[in-house]
């Protein structure tokens, strides 16, 4: 793949935004209106220059989404029975098990998946939320990158609710074994989803705003 | 400030950072990242729109045959259980997990089926050069709005997770819709690595509403 630059508008000033010029543009397909146009004439997408409530989205889903994430860590996430015995297992237990199986790697997925990226992402979406609101103008390529890395990476937390889904649909063997879904399985993918929807909810383009009078 | 600009036409905007760019028609396999916040604004391939729907089709067809076929298989003392997609959605049909077993449905079933099937819709007539389906903006629009809640790729994940719990416990075996589903995870990949938002849209704007 070639590497293309599109020519940038105002190349004496340097880079200016739409807000900037006096401009609207569509977030869907990128056309540029005259600023009070209310829909797209190309996509017929909603346009809004900024979202004025963006930060209010983002901290109420967030708030929301750590809430869900403590019964997701205290209640058992697998019901088992066998024949012998009936254990529940949370979702760090769950990961221990899979150590004392020699399955480490697959135990490191989980962790990362389950604890490192929920409470990375937490830090994240709090971290940006503020930067906007103090308006920071420092490092905006680094926390763009942050913004990025939470909007890709945050879905991937639903592997341990798909893990518990499979496990209990398919170990059902009568008296010999039976696997359950726990409360935690529905508190952690809650957790998930509004998590998902506070970083939807970042407008991205006040990272940018700062660093322009 | 705006009568210097070039007509408005002619502009695109990042949609990440608001930046402002003159559009204009890039070599085939090119890519144009904005300028400030380094996002990727267009890609070219002269035959992408085709290619994105044949990719779109046989992900759907592979979706289905995922759906309707034996998925795992688990043995265990003599008993056997076989389990599709379907089964793995109604493991959560009881008590407080159901609002689970629905949102499973549409991560991995309706969200993925609907995200294709808006794209089949919007894209179908393009390629074939005939006018686009009544309502065709907004298909595109809901398949780019569901991206992040078609979670076919994590589900496969999941499945590897699991299967490895259980390894210790049962004897499993792989039935054909894993690698459906598989497949759909890489079709999937390759489907979103080469859809240009920007040339489907300019596409689906010259369209007569």
């Amino acid at each position: 793949m070639q590497v293309f630059d599109l020519g940038s508008t105002g190349t004496t000033a340097g880079l200016i935004t739409a807000r900037n010029a006096g401009l609207v543009a569509c977030q869907r397909c990128g056309q540029v209106h005259a600023i009070g146009t209310a829909y797209c004439k190309r996509c017929e997408g909603r346009l809004q220059s900024r979202d004025t409530q963006s930060l209010q989205k983002v901290w109420a889903w967030l708030i929301a989404g750590i809430i869900a994430y403590f019964p997701a860590n205290i209640y058992p996430m697998l019901l088992t029975n066998t024949l012998v015995e009936h254990s529940e297992s949370t979702i760090i237990g769950g990961a221990v098990d899979l150590m004392h199986h020699g399955a480490i790697g697959i135990a490191l997925i989980v962790l990362f998946a389950s604890v490192v990226i929920p409470i990375g992402k937490f830090g994240a979406i709090i971290y940006l939320a503020l930067s906007v609101q103090s308006k920071s103008a420092r490092n905006p390529h680094e926390r763009h990158k942050a913004y990025e890395l939470v909007e890709f990476i945050g879905r991937w937390s639903m592997i341990d609710v798909f893990v518990v889904a499979i496990l209990s649909a398919m170990v059902q063997l009568n008296t010999v074994a039976t696997i359950n879904p726990g409360i935690a399985a529905l508190s952690f993918a809650l957790s998930v989803i509004f998590t998902m929807l506070s970083a939807q909810s970042f407008d991205s383009r006040l990272i940018w705003d700062a660093d322009k009078p | 400030m705006s009568q210097s600009l070039p007509p408005l036409d002619d502009l695109v905007a990042c949609h990440h950072c608001d930046t402002l760019h003159v559009a204009q028609d890039l070599p085939d396999r090119a890519r144009a990242y904005c300028q400030r916040c380094g996002s990727v604004m267009m890609t070219t391939q002269s035959t992408a729109i085709a290619r994105v729907l044949s990719l779109a089709i046989t992900a759907f067809v592979l979706l289905i045959a995922a759906i309707s076929f034996p998925f795992l298989a688990l043995d265990a003392k003599g008993l056997h259980n076989t389990t599709s997609v379907i089964d793995a959605v109604l493991a959560f049909n009881e008590g407080y997990a159901f609002p689970l077993a629905v949102a499973v449905a549409f991560f991995i079933i309706i969200i993925p089926l609907t995200r294709l099937g808006a794209l089949i819709y919007a894209l179908g007539p393009l390629a074939r050069d005939k006018p686009a389906h009544a309502g065709a903006k907004r298909a595109f629009g809901l398949a780019e709005q569901l991206r992040p809640w078609s979670m076919a790729e994590i589900f496969i994940v999941g499945v590897t997770v699991a299967l490895i719990k259980v390894a210790g416990l049962a004897a499993v075996t792989i039935g054909p819709a894993f690698w459906a589903f598989a497949g759909v995870v890489i079709v999937t990949v390759l489907k979103d690595q080469m859809i240009c938002r920007y040339s489907i849209w300019e596409a689906l704007e010259q369209q007569p509403d």
